[in-house]
């Protein structure tokens, strides 16, 4: 018997469907054989599986039919607790709220980070602070330096070349003294473009002052001086000018005096508002009645539109500690003058003093 | 129709008498009667209205297969019994799903049910097994095993669907269908 039929054997058995004398034969033949009854054990179970599945598929369909007659939605909307719609954003996204959050709070660490503002506010203020302090410390040293007057700034031009005017007719110039320090021989210059030997007859470092007496012998007397030294103090916002040479033609420079004292305080000098160039060292300062009330310095600083003038009276007592005595012109004749007229007289008095190095 | 089905919860005697007598109005009126429970239980868990269905499903399985094999004993309420064996397949769904937070929201009491749940698992395993076979299996054999098998139809009738000329032919399909079907079946992972 091969198995196909032994299968349909087995399953008329089951059903019942054979007659009793095969039934019997049947019976008889599954006692003597334990692989039939195995046999057919599987197959019994096999079908009972069958049937639980397709059981099973049965109901799941009744079942559908039935919850589709159910309005799940409306008893959704019953049947949902709601609690507070923060509690349930929460409660349905907690993870993803906190990644987010993460992520927030690192991009903003990261930015603070990247921007700098993260490190300490306080130190920045401090360093610029520092900074400030560093800064005016070098500006006072420059200042000390320029106020201490003997060694300003060195400069080609201050070193070689500034402006004096005369004091007498006979060739007394008065000019700065860190004009023609570390001369090795003096010439000076007048408007009419011709040189003259000079020598350095007086000086006074710690005012800046130095009286130059003209050697050459070329030179002729100056016509009488037209304007006098003044011996008080100037006011403040007086009007002042000066002539000078901070180039190869003589240049004339208006302002006002903005104090009495100069540097920190230094009563040696007067602050002018007047543009001044290097080359102006040592000219005149007049007020506009054509006193001399001082003599230009042209120092550089670090400042800008202050400049400083030696003031007369320091002048004066310079002339005074000559050897020999000096007669001053005490006869203003520029004081009714115009500035104009002023300036024609006052530059044939004014000199560029030309100092060479060996 | 709801609230007309609502009122009409049956009794538990009722229930067991109905689906042994494979009572269709029966297992409707204890469909509808707790489906709401099992829906306020999971929508309320982290759950969707389709994953109540699909428990509330399994568990209703469960309960039917219970009475049917006969060995459903009332310890408790049908009610509680259902509601134990939806939070019990729900918290096992969650935990699958790796969305089980700790706690979960009840609404009911419940008993425990991990022996009913245990053995509905195995059920289910070979009832997968059996859809993943004659899946696998194919046409006509599917067909022809359905209606041999399950709808008990006899050799004649599947000769003439199929249109083999002499039964013993159709006999000889059959085989071949059935011995391919069990090699399916039981050789699957």
């Amino acid at each position: 018997m091969n198995d196909g039929k032994l299968l349909e054997e087995i399953e008329r058995y089951l059903n019942g469907e054979m007659s009793p004398e095969e039934r019997k034969q049947f019976e008889l033949l599954r006692k003597g054989d334990t692989a039939i009854n195995t046999k057919i054990a599987e197959h019994q179970e096999f079908v009972k599986l069958l049937k639980q599945y397709s059981d099973r598929l049965a109901l799941e369909g009744r079942l559908d039919a039935i919850h589709d007659e159910i309005d799940v939605h409306t008893l959704t909307e019953e049947l949902m607790v709601h609690p507070s719609w923060v509690v349930r954003l929460w409660r349905n996204h907690h993870s993803k709220i906190s990644v987010a959050a993460s992520i927030a709070i690192f991009a903003i660490l990261c930015t603070l980070f990247v921007t700098g503002n993260l490190s300490n506010q306080e130190s920045k203020y401090i360093q610029l602070r520092g900074e400030v302090v560093r800064l005016k410390q070098k500006t006072d040293r420059l200042n000390q330096t320029v106020a201490q007057g003997n060694r300003p700034v060195k400069n080609t031009l201050e070193r070689f070349s500034g402006t004096g005017f005369a004091i007498t007719s006979n060739g007394l110039l008065v000019t700065n003294y860190h004009v023609v320090s570390e001369n090795d021989s003096v010439y000076v210059q007048n408007a009419a473009g011709k040189s003259f030997k000079a020598k350095v007859l007086y000086t006074q470092p710690e005012n800046d002052i130095a009286i130059l007496k003209i050697t050459d012998t070329s030179f002729r007397n100056l016509p009488p001086i037209p304007y006098t030294i003044k011996k008080a103090e100037s006011d403040l916002a007086e009007s002042v000018y000066t002539y000078g040479y901070p180039q190869e033609s003589g240049t004339y420079g208006y302002g006002k005096v903005t104090s009495a004292n100069g540097l920190n305080g230094d009563s040696l000098d007067y602050q002018i508002s007047i543009p001044i160039n290097p080359g102006n060292s040592g000219g005149p300062l007049m007020d506009d009645k054509g006193n001399v009330i001082g003599i230009v310095q042209a120092k550089q600083t670090q400042l800008e539109g202050v400049h400083f003038a030696v003031k007369s009276s320091y002048l004066l007592s310079a002339i005074d500690s000559l050897d020999k005595k000096v007669n001053l012109n005490t006869k203003n004749t520029l004081a009714n003058l115009t500035p104009v007229q002023q300036l024609k007289k006052l530059k044939n008095y004014v000199f560029m003093v030309k100092v060479y190095d060996k | 129709m709801n609230k007309e089905l609502k009122g009409s919860i049956p009794t538990d005697s009722e229930v067991i008498l109905g689906i042994l007598n494979n009572s269709e109005s029966v297992l409707k009126r204890l469909y509808v009667a707790y489906f709401p429970m099992v829906l306020q239980l999971i929508i309320n868990n982290n759950g969707s209205p389709d994953d109540a269905k699909d428990i509330y499903q399994e568990a209703i399985i469960i309960l039917y297969n219970k009475i049917k094999a006969g060995d459903f004993e009332l310890s408790s309420k049908l009610k509680t019994f259902i509601y134990s064996v939806c939070r019990r397949l729900w918290l096992k769904r969650l935990s699958q799903m790796s969305r089980y937070s700790g706690d979960i929201k009840d609404f009911q009491d419940y008993s425990p049910v991990e022996d009913e749940v245990e053995r509905q698992n195995d059920m289910d395993m070979q009832f997968s097994k059996m859809e993943a076979a004659l899946r696998l299996l194919g046409e006509p054999c599917k067909t022809i095993m359905e209606d041999f098998y399950i709808h008990n139809r006899s050799m004649q009738e599947i000769c003439e669907r199929f249109g083999y000329t002499n039964a013993d032919n159709a006999k000889t399909q059959k085989y071949k269908c059935l011995q391919r079907l069990k090699k399916l079946f039981f050789h699957q992972k």
